[in-house]
């Protein structure tokens, strides 16, 4: 039920930065997830939020006040965090009471919120058991009903799914996922590397890199349009390739790029003459990547390295002059290619990405100009 | 010969003769006794097996036995007999004299206020100590001086104290701190506020904790309220136990605080500490908590540190206070670090006698039964009654041994 504002958010250990200056706005109700690879300040933007961490500078604004100096119990947030955190000499009911008892609920109403809590995540049978004898899924479900007792505004997800196998990672998403459903009015702030959730569960993905903001927006928008290079190759599975290119011609409608020993493409992304001469990166997802019949209608032509056949799809690993790095195709299905076959790849013009020297997404350049 | 040489040649004749005797019986065992070759290797192996771990055991065993087991059941042995009447068996004789000693019942009682106060200050400060050098820079030195004392022998402490609590003439200057201190009192504002209004105010917060812990006891025993968890049978004995013992303590420090406010208190008048009968005591005491408390500090230091970071950091987001975290988080969670600390630091105090012997030799209403048995065994020369002190003395001993080896190994696992 609340709207975040962070202007400026800044964190620093001493003289080392991690948050340079964040600026984000969270909407009522929306489900955000932070994603980024490991030591990129996620983990502090979210604990920043919860006032764990003291703010360094910038504000941070719940729906409409300035929290920065407000206690952590007092900002209307709960928190979930990667170890579940629960009070290890509590009862399941315990944990659940023990804020509501903080906060002076009577009797009556905390014994209904947590039924309430412990219904809605199936926990009524264990609510006399200690953490020790719940298993890690049960566990994660009592740490999220703490926090639903709380019925915060902001609710906070500190990795969440980390700590559980594999097969209980996807049920626990799809609860909260539900979860979320279910409180269309809360809203809630997930942190995590796993691109998996973030894609499944986000109404949009900040994209987060050594202490600043790479990319915001929702999953579709991230896939399709990735601002820059690292936003490009973070998302998707696996990531996208990235080709050396040097642009031969520029219009307002198409840029020619040529391929360092390999092929030609035209990329329908508006540009300058002035474009002309420059190094470029040319990046291809995987997935878009087909078969071509001749090496003429293809993009780049390159000799098999690695087939990996996982039935439902193929992934090769394809070895291309000039290229260091091997071209990683998915093909749909089972495919007769064998290692050491040289095969020609091509892919249609509209899922071509291009990216300047700096890394920045020119198709996204043009669009903000416009 | 040099001394130092002599210790010398008889650590390595002391340490070759152990390696020599392992070394030595385990290659008799395996060449002599069972070779592991002929028409019966395979048998002389498991055979050499079964018996090894016993050769390596005996030496542990036989000591034990010898310096243990044996005085146990010798001293059960005198304390039944009469030495003097050529060892005759005389029943429970000697405890029914013992029973009938003034003195024994002065122990008895002295020794239950060492094992409640002293574990007890121990434990609370060293977790108090504990706690506040935690996250500050010079916490580690704080630490070490905290926890040097017990690097100081029970003798070399009772010393220290005993010119903290010496007296001069009050002509001349005072070497004892507590009287140097005392004297600067003069029976005006300031010696009201420090010696009547504090310790009050002490002893009535000591109070009230006390009624509330008599409380928390009882309360699922008189509403038969339904706790989470459960409990068993055991702890309403338990409960009551503890609740009586906190009604005695109660009632003890609302007297004290009687008196405290009213008692004429000898203003400029120099302090002879230790013949002050019911306090000396606590001045003994505090030498004891002295040593005590850098042991229960370093224990409980590292138990706090075990604690995950996360479960306080949820506390917080919960809405605790400090003081919540402390109570209801932080110690609960080292409860069983608290309760090997407690009662280690209360088999000290059991055996309790270094200290008093030094300081007071059991005088003025200060004896306890350690220093009881050795007056009554060595000064006495009364082997049935002092025999008889050493067994109570271990029949208090051992349940708190047999808890404490229980809960060392439930922590351990």
């Amino acid at each position: 039920m609340a709207e975040l504002k962070l202007t400026d958010l800044q964190k620093a250990y001493g003289h080392v930065k991690v948050l340079h200056g964040i600026n984000l706005h969270i909407e009522k109700g929306e489900f955000i997830v932070f994603v980024g690879p490991s030591g990129c300040g996620k983990s502090t933007l979210l604990r920043c939020i919860a006032g764990l961490e003291e703010i360094t500078g910038g504000t941070l604004e719940i729906d409409g006040m300035v929290v920065n100096d407000v206690p952590p119990s007092q900002r209307g947030i709960a928190m979930v965090f990667q170890t579940y955190a629960l009070y290890p000499h509590m009862t399941v009911y315990d944990n659940m009471a023990f804020g509501l008892r903080l906060a002076k609920f009577s009797k009556d109403e905390i014994e209904r919120r947590v039924q309430n809590a412990a219904n809605i995540l199936q926990l009524t049978p264990y609510l006399d058991r200690l953490p020790k004898a719940l298993s890690g899924g049960q566990r994660q479900r009592v740490a999220i009903g703490r926090s639903i007792c709380r019925d915060p505004k902001v609710f906070l997800f500190d990795e969440p799914l980390s700590n559980l196998d594999a097969a209980l990672r996807v049920a626990t998403r799809i609860e909260i996922s539900k979860l979320n459903e279910s409180m269309p009015d809360t809203t809630m702030i997930y942190v995590t590397h796993d691109q998996v959730e973030a894609m499944t569960l986000a109404d949009r993905i900040v994209v987060l890199r050594a202490g600043y903001i790479e990319q915001v927006g929702s999953p579709m928008e991230l896939y399709h349009r990735p601002a820059n290079l690292f936003v490009a190759q973070f998302i998707g599975s696996p990531s996208m390739n990235i080709l050396g290119a040097t642009v031969t011609a520029a219009s307002d409608s198409a840029i020619e790029v040529d391929l360092a020993d390999a092929g030609k493409a035209t990329v329908p992304v508006g540009g300058d003459a002035g474009l002309k001469g420059q190094k470029v990166s040319l990046g291809v997802r995987p997935e878009d990547l087909f078969l071509a019949k001749t090496a003429k209608d293809a993009i780049i032509s390159g000799t098999v390295d690695i087939v990996e056949a996982l039935g439902e799809v193929t992934l090769l690993y394809v070895k291309a002059e000039g290229h260091p790095e091997p071209l990683i195709v998915k093909l749909q299905g089972d495919v007769k290619i064998a290692r050491g076959d040289k095969i020609n790849l091509s892919a249609s013009s509209s899922v071509l990405h291009l990216f300047d020297s700096d890394g920045k997404s020119l198709s996204s350049a043009r669009q903000m100009a416009a | 010969m040099h001394p130092a040489l002599q210790g010398l040649i008889t650590i390595i004749v002391g340490v070759g003769g152990c390696i020599g005797y392992f070394y030595v019986s385990n290659i008799f065992l395996d060449k002599v006794l069972f070779p592991a070759k002929g028409p019966h290797a395979g048998r002389n192996i498991n055979r050499a097996n079964l018996v090894r771990p016993w050769l390596f055991l005996f030496p542990a065993i036989f000591a034990l036995g010898l310096y243990l087991a044996y005085p146990v059941v010798a001293t059960l042995w005198l304390s039944l007999t009469d030495r003097s009447a050529g060892g005759v068996f005389v029943g429970l004789a000697n405890y029914s004299q013992m029973i009938s000693e003034p003195k024994f019942w002065e122990a008895i009682r002295n020794n239950m206020l060492w094992l409640i106060v002293v574990p007890a200050a121990s434990t609370a400060f060293g977790l108090l100590a504990a706690q506040l050098t935690d996250r500050i820079a010079w916490g580690n030195i704080a630490k070490s001086l905290i926890f040097m004392p017990m690097a100081i022998s029970f003798v070399g402490a009772s010393v220290i104290f005993k010119l903290v609590y010496d007296t001069r003439p009050a002509n001349q200057d005072q070497i004892g701190v507590l009287n140097a201190v005392w004297l600067a009192f003069d029976g005006g504002a300031p010696s009201f506020i420090f010696l009547r209004l504090v310790p009050a105010l002490i002893l009535l917060a000591f109070a009230a904790f006390m009624a509330y812990g008599i409380y928390l006891a009882l309360r699922p025993l008189i509403w038969g309220e339904a706790s989470h968890g459960g409990g068993s049978w055991w702890t309403v004995p338990l409960r009551g136990v503890v609740a009586l013992g906190g009604a005695w303590l109660l009632w003890l420090s609302l007297k004290s605080i009687f008196s405290v406010l009213t008692v004429t208190l000898p203003y400029g008048e120099p302090q002879t500490w230790l013949t002050i009968t019911f306090w000396n005591s606590f001045f003994l005491m505090v030498v004891l908590i002295w040593i005590q408390t850098g042991f229960a500090m370093v224990i409980l230091s590292a138990a706090l540190r075990g604690i995950p970071e996360e479960t306080i950091e949820a506390a917080i987001i919960d809405g605790a206070n400090p003081f919540d975290i402390f109570f209801k988080i932080k110690v609960p969670q080292i409860m069983s670090t608290i309760v090997v600390v407690w009662t280690t630091i209360t088999l000290v105090v059991l055996k309790v006698f270094d200290i008093v012997y030094a300081m007071t030799n059991g005088q003025w209403e200060t004896q306890v039964l350690a220093n009881y048995m050795f007056d009554k065994l060595f000064r006495a020369n009364d082997w049935g009654v002092g025999s008889a002190s050493a067994i109570v003395i271990m029949l208090l001993v051992s349940p708190i041994l047999i808890w404490n080896v229980y809960n060392a190994r439930k922590e351990m696992r």
